[in-house]
């Protein structure tokens, strides 16, 4: 089972596995740009480009905003908000600690059952 | 499917994890909730036995050594924790039970820091055979609250975890090998 803070990062990981999509966000960190601009610098089809993007997006690295016939990409809230990635590092702590604890409480309540039924027996 | 526990709330299954929510509430305020599949009592036993929570408290993959845990649960009582995490000094975590109220609530003072530490607050509330947790964090100031996710550094588990997700992408995390002695 995927715990939630572990499903995000694997999200923005596999994000940033892609030396393009680096790029991307090494261009937008100078600059918002438009999908074709990015797609020249990059020298790739602007489909490509665009799925390059959709992950970047639903990653929160990036967002973009469609005005006219342009699509403008910046950098996202994950990127900006330092105050989302302090969060996650709590909640990854206590994920993990709380995980862990479930298998604790787990033995307790196998111990109490084994107990119970000898008292009925 | 099982007769014996008609009356009871459908249990949660086995390899579900419930989840855990971290919120800062205010400048000053740290909130962390949980729910148990189990009733407070088991949950507080958990949160109370040296033994016990010694098991939890630093995650298996934090890959630190619990080098000693003491806990005199009771109102004045003190607590001791020291870590080996591969640096010279052992990090040292200690403060006082300031209130313990069997399986409903506990707070404890963090006097490990040079000014005033946090006040942690733990309340544990039965909901039909499940157990709501919320840990909130109280910090002197924003400051200190703002430096409190600096200690984190400290705890070589968020990195650990990093390591984790990145080596294990898409393995079984049980094919690698394990990460040395605990």
């Amino acid at each position: 089972m995927v715990q939630f803070s572990k499903a995000r990062l694997d999200v923005s990981f596999a994000a940033l596995s892609d030396v393009t999509r680096r790029g991307v966000l090494e261009q937008l960190g100078r600059a918002d740009a438009s999908i074709t601009a990015l797609a020249a610098k990059f020298a790739m089809t602007l489909t490509g480009m665009k799925k390059h993007v959709g992950v970047l997006e639903q990653a929160g690295l990036v967002t973009t905003e469609k005005v006219g016939r342009v699509r403008t990409c910046r950098l996202g809230p994950r990127r900006l908000e330092e105050e989302t990635a302090w969060i996650e590092r709590f909640h990854q702590l206590w994920a993990s600690r709380f995980d862990e604890l479930d298998t604790v409480i787990d033995e307790l309540k196998q111990k109490e059952m084994v107990h119970g039924r000898k008292k009925t027996e | 499917m099982d007769a014996r526990r008609q009356n009871e709330p459908a249990p949660a299954p086995m390899n579900a994890k419930n989840r855990t929510t971290v919120e800062r509430t205010s400048d000053r305020e740290m909130v962390v909730t949980r729910t148990f599949n189990a009733p407070a009592r088991l949950v507080f036993e958990a949160w109370t036995k040296p033994d016990l929570f010694r098991r939890w408290w630093v995650p298996k993959s934090a890959g630190v050594s619990l080098l000693a845990c003491e806990m005199d649960v009771r109102v004045g009582g003190g607590y001791r924790l020291a870590f080996a995490n591969g640096a010279s000094k052992p990090m040292e975590f200690f403060g006082r039970y300031i209130e313990v109220t069997p399986h409903s609530r506990l707070v404890w003072t963090n006097d490990e820091g040079d000014e005033g530490g946090a006040v942690t607050t733990v309340t544990f509330e039965d909901k039909g055979g499940q157990t709501l947790l919320v840990l909130r964090d109280l910090y002197p100031s924003k400051e200190a609250l703002d430096a409190g996710a600096g200690s984190l550094d400290a705890m070589p588990e968020t990195l650990e975890q990093l390591d984790e997700v990145l080596t294990s992408g898409v393995g079984d995390p049980r094919e690698r090998p394990s990460p040395g002695p605990r």
